[in-house]
């Protein structure tokens, strides 16, 4: 049970409990760095999707399907080390913010779009015929639409992020995962392998699992919201 | 005040105008009429450019409309109201009236809001000016459409088809606005409906189109008693009870 049990094990974990963390710490650094790129590009790449021009609509698709047909972990692999060998190496936390919100920034993107879609024509055409112009459009009009529409897909793409920071460890990083293998596989402190992962689960779950609920609870009351307006529509219409 | 020079659109294949001209005068209520599929709704989105013609020029107080120019001149000069309202759902009645004046004319919050009181009295809903628009009857949004149309202060004031998707009961309460607004001198407006009890007390002059293009046109009594053409006189026999 790779010490699950053992006291001694346990008690490693707790001695080195700097290590896990600082792997949290570095995971929340490029979690938080990560979500805000990939919110930027998501938002970029979903209006342009979303374009009424062709080239903006197209250079949108290539990114989305490019990013979402290849391994995370291959494009962060690639970032790394094609930076590296043009001797332009940004570091390893760095290279990971980045990749990671680029790849979920396809997601996002994808998100936005399917958001700004599901809006009514007849919005788009309102802000229109009143001489908005298309930032003040969507800013004003289209994109507060979109909010009780993305918001779940949204936070599904927050905890994947925080979990996909997991892959930083192929180049190298100090995120969670890393430090919790070189704990384990270390000269004096290995073989602590259940305690040390079960305390590095942990440690995801007591971030994500908020999250997930905070999106749950939220799709709840943006439903009960809307059916406590159609009923007082009713009410009214009577 | 509008002008539409040799108007073609196509969508596709589809040829939906066919050299339409047509003149409206300042302050003139005119009234576009005619059987589905005719072109009336595509007629009054190009006086604001919702449809971009293929060929011809569509001239707004004299300035030709372009692409460039399009959010200026509709800005300044044009308001519309739409078949299904398309109110901004999550923005309370007062701010769907206050948004555009605020953002667009750099109005004062204040200013704002005392233009946007001064139409809702006059379109008689003064006290749902907290309300979000999901909960006003369809009738009663199309009146606040009307009042946030009426913000802008525009010269002209585009309808389209903007009963057609009432109920039967509170087609009246909207076309009472509409009449009330068609005393006034200065608003021109430009009107797509079949309710020709509407065009016979507020219209200066009616058209008719038909598969694309303006097939007659005349002053309200003219189509009651002597339209010429037996397309025109079908089509009015049905909706004339």
């Amino acid at each position: 049970m790779g010490g699950l049990f053992s006291a001694y094990a346990w008690g490693m974990v707790w001695k080195f409990r700097s290590t896990f963390l600082l792997g949290l710490a570095n995971t929340a650094a490029s979690a938080a760095v990560g979500i805000i790129l990939s919110l930027i590009l998501g938002i970029i790449f979903g209006l342009m999707a979303t374009s009424e021009k062709p080239v903006l609509r197209a250079i949108a698709r290539v990114y989305v399907e490019f990013i979402q047909n290849t391994p995370v972990m291959l494009q962060v692999c690639f970032l790394y080390y094609f930076l590296a060998f043009s001797q332009h190496s940004i570091g390893i936390l760095p290279t990971g913010m980045i990749g990671l919100g680029v790849y979920h920034g396809a997601y996002v993107a994808e998100v936005f779009r399917a958001g700004i879609t599901a809006v009514p024509k007849g919005q788009f055409e309102a802000a229109k015929s009143q001489g908005f112009n298309y930032f003040e459009e969507m800013y004003y009009i289209i994109l507060p639409q979109t909010v009780k529409i993305i918001l779940p897909p949204m936070v599904n793409q927050v905890v994947n992020l925080i979990k996909n920071t997991s892959c930083l460890y192929i180049i190298g990083g100090t995120d969670l995962i890393a430090q919790t293998y070189s704990f384990v596989t270390g000269e004096i402190t290995g073989g602590a392998y259940g305690p040390a992962y079960f305390v590095a689960g942990a440690l995801f779950f007591v971030v994500c699992y908020p999250l997930s609920r905070l999106a749950t609870n939220w799709e709840k009351r943006l439903k009960a919201r809307e059916v406590a307006t159609v009923a007082k529509a009713e009410t009214a219409a009577v | 005040m509008i002008k539409l020079v040799n108007v073609c659109k196509s969508f596709g294949d589809l040829e939906v105008l066919k050299n339409v001209n047509l003149e409206v005068k300042e302050g003139e209520k005119l009234v576009i009429i005619g059987p589905s599929g005719s072109g009336k709704s595509t007629t009054i989105r190009c006086m604001n450019f919702l449809e971009e013609p293929t060929s011809g020029e569509v001239y707004i107080n004299g300035t030709k409309l372009t692409k460039q120019n399009r959010i200026q001149v509709i800005r300044d000069n044009i308001a519309m109201v739409f078949q299904q309202f398309n109110l901004y759902p999550h923005m309370s009645v007062l701010k769907n009236l206050t948004l555009a004046p605020m953002k667009l004319h750099h109005k004062s919050k204040a200013e704002a809001e005392e233009l946007a009181y001064h139409y809702l009295d006059v379109v008689g809903l003064r006290d749902k000016a907290h309300v979000y628009p999901t909960a006003l009857s369809g009738g009663q949004q199309q009146r606040i459409a009307i009042a946030r149309a009426l913000c802008m202060q525009s010269k002209i004031i585009l309808f389209d088809e903007p009963t057609s998707a009432l109920d039967p009961e509170t087609i009246q309460e909207v076309l009472d606005v509409m009449i009330k607004l068609g005393q006034e001198k200065n608003i021109t407006m430009v009107v797509v409906t079949h309710e020709m009890g509407f065009a016979r007390s507020v219209a200066d002059r009616v058209v008719f189109m038909d598969h694309g293009q303006i097939i007659e046109e005349g002053t309200p009594e003219h189509f009651f008693t002597d339209a010429q053409n037996e397309r025109v006189k079908l089509f009015l026999s049905k909706i004339i009870r």
